[in-house]
């Protein structure tokens, strides 16, 4: 009998577990080895710069929730500070804001880590990770609900500080679980690090040059497990961060291993990162003092002739910054999310440009599985960390 | 190097391509003619330190000649720097050669500037649709797109 010599194409998704939502990759292999890989994205488009342009500065916040929905603070923040830097007020926002965006940021890492981890393990095939981390984000969570009324979409922060403070006693919550998160990453590294299984499904897995992973634009944690030392938090400081004492974990072996290491090292900074943010914190304004862009109080509202006409601008008409263009990048879970503002002096953006690091990062892919094994695709979207909800916006 | 030297640097080997300089809130812009954009953007990466293109995308200016704006963020890993690179491109010749070969993360965005904004790209490896469907018609982020899409009633409000 002949041997068959044909390759053969398989379809990956959309609907798929491990393709973490809405990815279809069309597979062309050779027996198990890809020959080639070609995503198609673009099933969750909902033209989120679109809409931005038909809307006031502060009516785009609620969008950028939805663009990577397990990091939505890290959205929100990117966009506040871009819309902030647009309307040079970077200055004027209160230290007591800024603090409580970075804890609400950290938080967010955190969050957005333990779903990648969860997630990259229960493909691998260790179930027990997932529900540990899950429990675990069930806690970030709950902060979210108090802080903003949602677990998901928080539309917290606001261009000039946040929506509202804190509440109550949650410091003491959110320090609480920042104490206990490292002892929680010892114990997923207690379950997999050493684990045979594990390294063999990592280690070598995945491997681009640091060379190649600049070309390809790969940011974030991905970036720094092919041995890059670059970090937006450290390197071009926004929100206060130049303030805070943390390490950037970096590792050489450009691996799908190097990058779980990192990530690791990162969430142990992450819980630093918010220690230190809430000893810093002391009480005062959350709202920069800026009559035109941010609402007023509700008591001036009602008894000042100035703040009924502010809250009467600002919601029905928005501010207008002057003509001109920025583009503000952080450091988000993910990579380093960009937004790309351009005023024509109306209350809406002429442009709002998002550049979502997973899409940047998915396109990666090929290159890192073209030639190696079926079941490793699975091991290189996790490590990748994408979630469509940025990739289509 | 600071980024006015990086200007000057860019003036002082392509005089005749740079059409203006700007800057806003600290942030440098280069406009320059898009007949260049390949050989100034080998240029900045090889000479400048350039390595990372942080994001591509293009602007539409209704109205205004020229109509769109072909937009390099640019990022020095080394000095943490960045540089804003622009492009003017016209309504009737919506086409920029590609920088796919000087930063390979173009391919993507090259592509959805495409796809969304319908500035072709001459040269480029694979320039297909990405975010829409293959067999679409328009490109919706130009500004005479309609926000609800083609052949339907502009959305009034609620009637209640």
């Amino acid at each position: 009998m002949a041997v068959n010599t044909e390759t053969m194409t398989i379809n990956m998704g959309p609907q798929h577990p491990s393709t973490h939502g809405v990815l279809q990759l069309i597979l062309e292999l050779d027996g198990e080895v890809v020959q080639k890989a070609t995503p198609h994205i673009g099933f969750l488009h909902r033209g989120t710069e679109k809409l931005s342009e038909y809307r006031t500065y502060h009516q785009v916040i609620p969008l950028t929730d939805r663009l990577d929905y397990l990091a939505p603070m890290s959205n929100n923040l990117g966009y506040v500070l871009a819309v902030e830097k647009l309307l040079g007020i970077t200055d004027e926002i209160p230290e007591r804001a800024k603090q409580i965006r970075v804890i609400m940021a950290e938080l967010t890492r955190l969050k957005s880590h333990l779903v990648w981890l969860a997630c990259h393990a229960l493909d691998i095939g260790a179930m027990t990770v997932f529900l540990y981390c899950f429990r675990e984000r069930e806690s970030v969570m709950d902060i979210y609900e108090k802080v903003s009324g949602a677990r998901m979409t928080s539309n917290y922060f606001r261009v000039g500080g946040l929506s509202d403070d804190l509440p109550d006693g949650l410091d003491k919550e959110i320090r609480a679980f920042a104490e206990s998160m490292p002892g929680h990453v010892d114990t997923y590294e207690g379950l997999l690090t050493g684990n045979k299984i594990w390294q063999m499904r990592t280690k070598g897995v995945g491997v681009i040059s640091a060379e190649a992973a600049i070309d390809i634009g790969i940011t974030g944690a991905s970036l720094r497990g092919s041995g890059v030392d670059w970090d937006l938090r450290r390197d071009n400081p926004y929100c206060g961060y130049e303030d805070y004492d943390f390490e950037v974990p970096v590792r050489e072996e450009c691996d799908t291993f190097a990058r779980y290491k990192v990530r690791l090292d990162e969430m142990r900074q992450s819980s630093r990162i918010i220690l230190q943010a809430l000893d810093k914190l002391k009480p005062g304004p959350i709202l920069a003092d800026c009559p035109k862009v941010c609402l007023p109080d509700k008591k001036d509202v009602v008894n000042t002739i100035e703040g009924l006409i502010h809250h009467f601008k600002i919601v029905s008409e928005g501010f207008s910054p002057e003509p001109g263009e920025i583009y503000q990048g952080i450091e988000a879970p993910k990579g380093e999310l960009g937004y790309y503002l351009v005023s024509d002096g109306s209350p809406m953006p002429l442009r709002m440009r998002i550049r979502g690091p997973s899409f940047v990062n998915l396109q990666a892919l090929p290159q890192m599985v073209e030639g190696k094994l079926l079941a490793d695709v699975i091991a290189v979207i996790g490590t990748l960390d994408i979630v469509l909800g940025e990739i289509d916006r | 190097m600071s980024d006015q030297a990086i200007v000057e640097k860019l003036k002082a080997k392509f005089s005749a391509a740079v059409l203006d300089v700007a800057e806003y809130r600290g942030e440098t812009t280069v406009t320059v003619e898009k007949e260049s954009i390949v050989e100034i953007g080998t240029f900045l990466r090889d000479d400048c330190g350039y390595n990372l293109l942080s994001d591509l995308c293009g602007v539409d200016y209704l109205g205004k000649s020229p109509r769109f704006m072909v937009v390099y963020n640019l990022y020095n890993i080394t000095t943490k720097q960045r540089l804003r690179v622009k492009v003017p491109v016209e309504e009737q010749d919506a086409k920029v050669d590609t920088v796919s070969g000087v930063w390979g993360t173009a391919n993507w965005h090259e592509r959805e500037c495409w796809d969304l904004m319908g500035i072709s790209f001459n040269d480029h490896p694979d320039l297909r649709r990405i975010l829409m469907p293959a067999d679409w018609q328009g490109h919706p982020l130009r500004k005479d797109y309609p926000l609800q899409g083609p052949d339907r009633e502009p959305y009034q409000g609620r009637l209640s």
